[in-house]
């Protein structure tokens, strides 16, 4: 229970389908804020009060369980070291697969628990198979698409079935007073939300060149190149306009010499994604298949064709992607619009490219 | 439901609660004038003379207050501010301090700059008078108040304060002493203990929450922490609490007046559990000293095991205990007390401590005997995280 109205409208839904349920706090925080400033993070003592209140109102007992070691070396570890390979990773991802449903879920087991449940939205089929949850504005099958079958049978997601604001509504209902505490966004360790000043506090500065990738030209410098993430567009702080006047994106980024080269948007575009070692949740599948991809959380989906093998997946876009970063996930969904497209399989993104030269007139 | 918390707080005995309802129906403030006023006076003067004599101190020298944290910062700060000057600056505590001593002297060393030097303890939680002796010999000039408590609120370890204050004794330095967790559950005389300075609580000992006292000798100043209506020697400010200071008069008398037959009872109790303990959880560690601790006090480290995971595992059994020291937003900080007595971090992580108040019986032990092999079965497992 974070805190927020989601895990404390799921708690008391699973008192309701006859569970015997405890609340349970992550301090992931040796030294938590007291008070949350705006919508940003999710760890303050604020927040595990909110979700003591909770359970209270709801009539669980509570505690608050210390996981602030295994989520600095799992998590913020993993956050530093992957923005230092200039790749983009996903801490909720990483959290999910490491902590809610990894340390968490075998504490609790061992305890003598049965689950753990939480307020993503996202719905486990009878089948047992992850998908989507009903609100696709707030799905969160994407940050949950790294549990294995084992974890995912020991997961509950009370909310799948619900729209966001049906959940706020039946918070109000139950006399939760975080029915309308905003939502939070952003990366919760991150307490400003300034990421690229948690990065450089820890990465350091070092000067390096912002390059054109066609000409090599010099065009600006930067004070690191972990503060950039592939497909940007904002914050190059580049003096002088491409000679066509586009706007310029960043097409990679390479921490061994600092660089960072930038070109035009179609340059960009790739359409074939390799990821590293998959996760399968449903049955895994060999050679070539037609499904859907979503590279990004709350990203588009892309029909593909899927090619497994023990080292990674494949995925060949039918439509081209732009501003494919690795580091985040590659998700496999077969499309259901009746019960929800079911995740298939994920990995993480190692590379993206352009399977045939593209013509920038062709975009 | 075995309660077994009673360091954390006891329920009001029942002449405590049936004072404070009697007196809560009675009007008047007691720095009034006027009859009500008087009355209310009398009422406290009364328990004043009443905690006074059965803790061995004048009525003068009760100062009461709003808890025992209250009492212990006035003490503290208080007296470090009326005794410092440019060559005197130095507190000196104890590794063992409750967070109420611990907490304000940390504040006086990093905000007033003074110094700090700490006593530590051996293996049982017990203060070296050694220590403090060479301290005194070198040092005692710059020294403003040494502070420890009269019995650790985690393992129960009694305190050498008689002794401490004899050593300070010679150099005019005054001795405060914590005894939150003694009065009542030991005996405690603090004219015979030379201590300056003594807090105590009410809601440790039978009476109500939100009220405490410290006991000040009459030659030792203090600089208040609360300006106001120069109530209780202008040391403390503030409207008296009439019901509440009758409530906590009434417990005190009471817990003093029954404290050696109850302590009697809670020890045979306290060591039919730890007895017990030992049995079902042979490498369960007994923490504390075996003979110089509090009656009530039984304090446990379950080798790998987390104490919070026990501590939900009993609360879901129906029987309520302590880890070894909650903290803020519940991040389990290794016990402060047992890492300063030697113990490695995992094991002060492990800890549990069970304390026996005056309503616990038998059948409370028989419960926490009962479910405790289970709950440190599945906590081994659950292991340390």
């Amino acid at each position: 229970m974070s805190g927020g109205v989601d895990s404390a409208v799921a708690a008391a839904r699973a008192v309701e389908a006859g569970h015997d349920v405890t609340g349970v706090h992550l301090a992931l925080s040796k030294n938590p804020q007291t008070y949350r400033t705006g919508a940003r993070g999710c760890c303050t003592i604020e927040d595990s009060r909110d979700a003591r209140r909770a359970a209270d109102v709801i009539g669980i007992p509570f505690y608050v369980w210390d996981m602030a070691e295994r989520f600095h070396e799992d998590v913020v570890e993993d956050f530093y070291a992957e923005y230092a390979n200039g790749r983009t990773p996903n801490p909720c991802l990483r959290c999910n697969e490491k902590i809610k449903f990894a340390a968490v879920l075998d504490r609790a087991v061992a305890l003598g628990f049965d689950a753990v449940a939480t307020g993503h939205y996202a719905r486990k089929g009878e089948d047992g198979l992850l998908r989507r949850g009903v609100d696709p504005g707030k799905d969160q099958s994407y940050v949950l698409a790294v549990l294995t079958p084992a974890q995912l049978a020991h997961s509950l997601f009370p909310l799948g079935d619900t729209p966001k604001d049906l959940v706020r509504a039946e918070a109000e209902e139950r006399g939760l007073a975080v029915a309308r505490k905003p939502d939070s966004h952003d990366i919760c360790f991150i307490a400003d939300g300034d990421t690229s000043g948690f990065l450089k506090n820890r990465l350091g500065s070092k000067d390096g060149e912002i390059v054109d990738s066609a000409t090599g030209e010099v065009l600006g410098s930067h004070d690191g190149s972990h503060q950039f993430t592939v497909g940007q567009r904002h914050g190059l702080g580049l003096k002088r306009p491409a000679a066509d006047g586009r706007p310029r994106y960043v097409l990679s980024i390479t921490p061994v010499d600092n660089r960072v080269e930038v070109g035009p948007r179609e340059a960009l575009r790739v359409d074939r994604i390799r990821t590293g070692r998959p996760v399968w949740l449903a049955a895994e599948r060999t050679g070539d298949f037609d499904a859907q991809v979503q590279l990004r959380a709350h990203g588009e989906v892309y029909p593909a064709v899927v090619t497994a093998d023990a080292h990674g997946l494949t995925a060949v876009l039918r439509k081209p992607a732009y501003g494919v970063a690795p580091g985040q996930a590659l998700v496999v969904y077969d499309p259901d619009a009746e019960h929800g497209d079911a995740v298939l399989a994920s990995g993480t993104i190692d590379t993206a490219d352009a399977a045939a030269p593209v013509e920038a007139a062709g975009v | 439901m075995a309660y077994l918390d009673h360091a954390a707080t006891t329920p009001m005995l029942p002449q405590a609660l049936d004072a404070y309802m009697r007196t809560a129906r009675a009007l008047g403030n007691a720095s009034s004038l006027h009859g009500s006023g008087r009355t209310a006076r009398r009422t406290v003067e009364e328990a004043r003379e009443r905690i006074a004599e059965v803790l061995g101190a004048k009525p003068g020298e009760v100062i009461f207050t709003g808890s025992g944290t209250e009492a212990d910062n006035l003490a503290v700060k208080g007296v470090h501010w009326e005794r410092r000057t440019g060559a005197r600056n130095r507190i000196v505590t104890t590794a063992i301090e409750h967070h109420a001593v611990a907490d304000a002297v940390a504040w006086l060393g990093d905000h007033e700059r003074a110094d700090v030097t700490e006593l530590p303890v051996d293996k049982l939680g017990r203060v070296d008078t050694a220590v403090l002796a060479g301290l005194l010999d070198e040092h005692a000039a710059e020294i403003t108040v040494i502070t420890c408590m009269w019995a650790n609120n985690e393992v129960g370890t009694l305190q050498p304060i008689e002794a401490m204050a004899a050593l300070a004794a010679p150099h005019g330095i005054p001795v405060h002493t914590d005894a939150i967790q003694a009065v009542g559950h030991v005996p405690v005389d603090f004219a015979a203990s030379g201590a300056a300075a003594l807090a105590l609580s009410g809601h440790k000992l039978g009476g109500p929450t939100g009220t405490g006292a410290l006991l000040l000798r009459r030659d030792v100043k203090a600089v208040p922490l609360l300006h106001g209506g120069g109530q209780e020697r202008e040391i403390r400010s503030g409207t008296l609490d009439v019901p509440g200071i009758a409530a906590l008069a009434e417990a005190v008398l009471h817990a003093a007046r029954t404290q050696q037959t109850e302590a009697q009872r809670l020890a045979v109790l306290r060591d039919d559990l730890v007895a017990r303990i030992r049995e079902a959880v042979p490498d369960a560690i007994y923490n504390g000293d075996p003979e110089l601790r509090l009656p009530g006090n039984a304090h446990f480290s379950f080798p790998g095991c987390e104490g919070d995971a026990l501590l939900m595992l009993l609360d879901a059994s129906g029987v309520e205990c302590a880890t070894g020291s909650a903290c803020s937003a519940g991040i389990a900080q290794p016990s402060h007390v047992l890492l300063a007595m030697g113990a490695a971090p995992d094991d002060a992580r492990s800890s549990l401590r069970f304390t026996l108040g005056w309503p616990t019986t038998k059948a409370d032990v028989d419960a926490l005997v009962a479910a405790l092999p289970e709950a440190v079965r599945r906590a081994k497992t659950a292991g340390l995280t």
